[in-house]
């Protein structure tokens, strides 16, 4: 069995379905990429696993059923979610927010150290400590919320566009930071992205989203190679 | 000069008071958006316990240690039982719960006590510290005890990981859900505590103006003003809050400004805190010390 393995997961707002169904596992280790324009229902996919949006369907988790459990409990087993907007704490310093990641864990000395590991992977987050973090640019919140997540010492990170609303240089910093974290604690990443380019690179395997189905799969070097994928994602 | 001077000891005094009630508000209002009513009525049922604790006999603190951890756990269970299921309604639902815990609680407090006017005793022994007309030993605990509390407070949000977790459930509930904060119990804990601090109100105010079920009426609009002139976004404003309308109260009322003006000033005590209230929410929605907070996108 996958690591995640989710099987016809139908996801809600309301009365309306966002997902239809769709089906879809990644192995320990291994990151995944979900593409897919506006309104396919990449995010959504995410705050399914953390049970923040009503679902039908299975979502097992390293052998547990997630769907059932509020998002504390999600969170609890291991799976951190940078989410879309960044979730900073904005009238938090920046260490409280990295504080705040490790709020499951009880193992102060550990959590010190890791608080440190994480300024060593954005030292501008070291420099700006006991800021507040509302006061941070979008490039270091979203470093910030990376951080946060690492904190939980994650066995899943999801991550919701990391490249939102930034500039391609603050983009390529954080995906080689990403590319660091990967290589170094080995976490297993679930990708959500707009830009298909950046993602695809990082990633092993992907998952093209077009409004609620999955409507193609594979690894990341052969949908890269798709003339469809191509001309509508990746725009040459 | 001594007088002015014992005037304002003495609004400091029932300023701590004010406080205390306007930090209970405070602390629902910034996890809620909403001004507890019942804030006030939940602190003279508080109160009413310790004297019910008092008339089997038990000594006053243990009275009142009794009534505050009874309130923290009522606080608890009424964000449970009354507030959690109007958690998604309509603003207008939510303050009529409110103000219809205020109803029961009063009327509930009148049936179980009925409405006479009791004697509450002071915390603090009667023979030590300033023996004056204005102010004594009792006004003296007072500053003295909330001071203590209110710093305790203050150490538990800023340096313990249950206080950092429910200032984040607070602030950003949906954030806080994903690092594992089970917001849902934050709130109630927030319920609890402000439970607390509002029964420590209580239990100080009720020597002064004797205990029965409408005390707190007057005093929950003094901390409703103090509220507001220190900044509901602000715990510390709140207190400072409280304490500026206890002073000021107490300059108004004093007969000597009455003389000095040539009317009767301390009819309007009230009346002051009303104007508070209408001034601020005027000029200045963000109090003197609320925090304008920085936000980029």
């Amino acid at each position: 069995m996958a690591f995640l393995e989710v099987k016809g997961l139908k996801a809600f707002y309301r009365q309306v379905e966002a997902l239809h169904g769709i089906d879809f596992e990644i192995e320990e280790g291994s990151i995944m990429t979900v593409l897919g324009a506006n309104g396919a229902g990449k995010t959504t996919t995410l705050r399914a696993i953390c049970r923040m949006v009503r679902t039908e369907g299975s979502i097992v988790f390293d052998g547990k059923d997630l769907t059932g459990m509020p998002t504390e409990k999600v969170v609890q087993l291991g799976i951190a979610h940078v989410p879309e907007g960044r979730g900073t704490f904005v009238r938090q310093s920046v260490e409280e927010n990295l504080q705040l990641g490790a709020y499951t864990r009880n193992d102060k000395k550990e959590i010190e150290a890791d608080i440190e590991r994480v300024y060593e992977y954005f030292p501008r987050l070291r420099e700006r400590q006991k800021q507040q973090a509302g006061t941070l640019s979008g490039g270091e919140q979203q470093m910030l919320a990376i951080g946060r997540a690492l904190m939980l010492r994650p066995r899943l990170m999801l991550l919701d566009e990391p490249s939102f609303g930034l500039a391609p240089l603050i983009v390529k910093e954080i995906y080689e930071i990403m590319k660091r974290i990967r290589e170094q604690e080995g976490t297993t990443m679930l990708l959500v992205e707009q830009n298909a380019n950046i993602a695809l690179n990082l990633a092993d395997h992907a998952y093209l989203l077009e409004t609620g189905d999955v409507v193609m799969s594979g690894e990341s070097h052969v949908i890269r190679d798709d003339e469809n994928v191509r001309k509508s994602y990746l725009g040459y | 000069m001594e007088l002015f001077f014992q005037l304002t000891l003495a609004g400091l005094a029932i300023g701590s008071i004010y406080a205390c009630v306007a930090l209970a508000v405070v602390m629902i209002y910034q996890a809620t958006d909403h001004f507890n009513f019942a804030q006030g009525e939940m602190a003279m049922f508080s109160t009413f316990i310790a004297f019910t604790f008092l008339t089997f006999g038990a000594p006053v603190w243990l009275a009142a240690v009794g009534a505050i951890a009874i309130s923290f756990v009522a606080g608890l269970i009424i964000e449970r039982v009354v507030i959690k299921p109007v958690e998604n309604a309509p603003i207008l639902n939510q303050i009529i719960v409110f103000i219809g815990m205020l109803m029961i609680l009063n009327n509930m407090a009148g049936w179980i006590w009925e409405f006479t006017i009791k004697p509450f005793p002071s915390l603090f022994p009667s023979d030590w510290g300033v023996q004056s007309e204005l102010i004594g030993p009792h006004h003296m605990g007072v500053i003295g005890l909330t001071l203590i509390v209110l710093f305790a407070i203050f150490l538990f949000f800023r340096f313990t990981r249950v206080g950092l977790a429910m200032r984040a459930a607070a602030a950003n509930p949906d954030s806080a859900r994903l690092v594992g904060v089970s917001v849902s119990w934050m709130l109630a804990l927030g319920w609890g505590l402000a439970a607390g601090v509002g029964a420590i109100g209580g239990i100080l105010v009720a020597p002064i103006v004797y205990l029965d079920p409408n005390m707190m009426s007057g005093v929950l609009l003094y901390a409703f003003a103090g509220a507001l002139l220190g900044g509901v976004s602000s715990p510390f404003g709140a207190v400072m809050g409280g304490m500026i309308v206890g002073v000021l109260e107490n300059w108004i009322g004093h007969p000597a400004l009455s003389e000095l003006l040539g009317f009767k000033m301390n009819e309007l005590k009230l009346t002051f805190a009303l104007m508070v209230i209408v001034i601020v929410l005027l000029f200045k929605p963000a109090g003197l010390f609320g925090r304008v907070v920085v936000k980029r996108v």
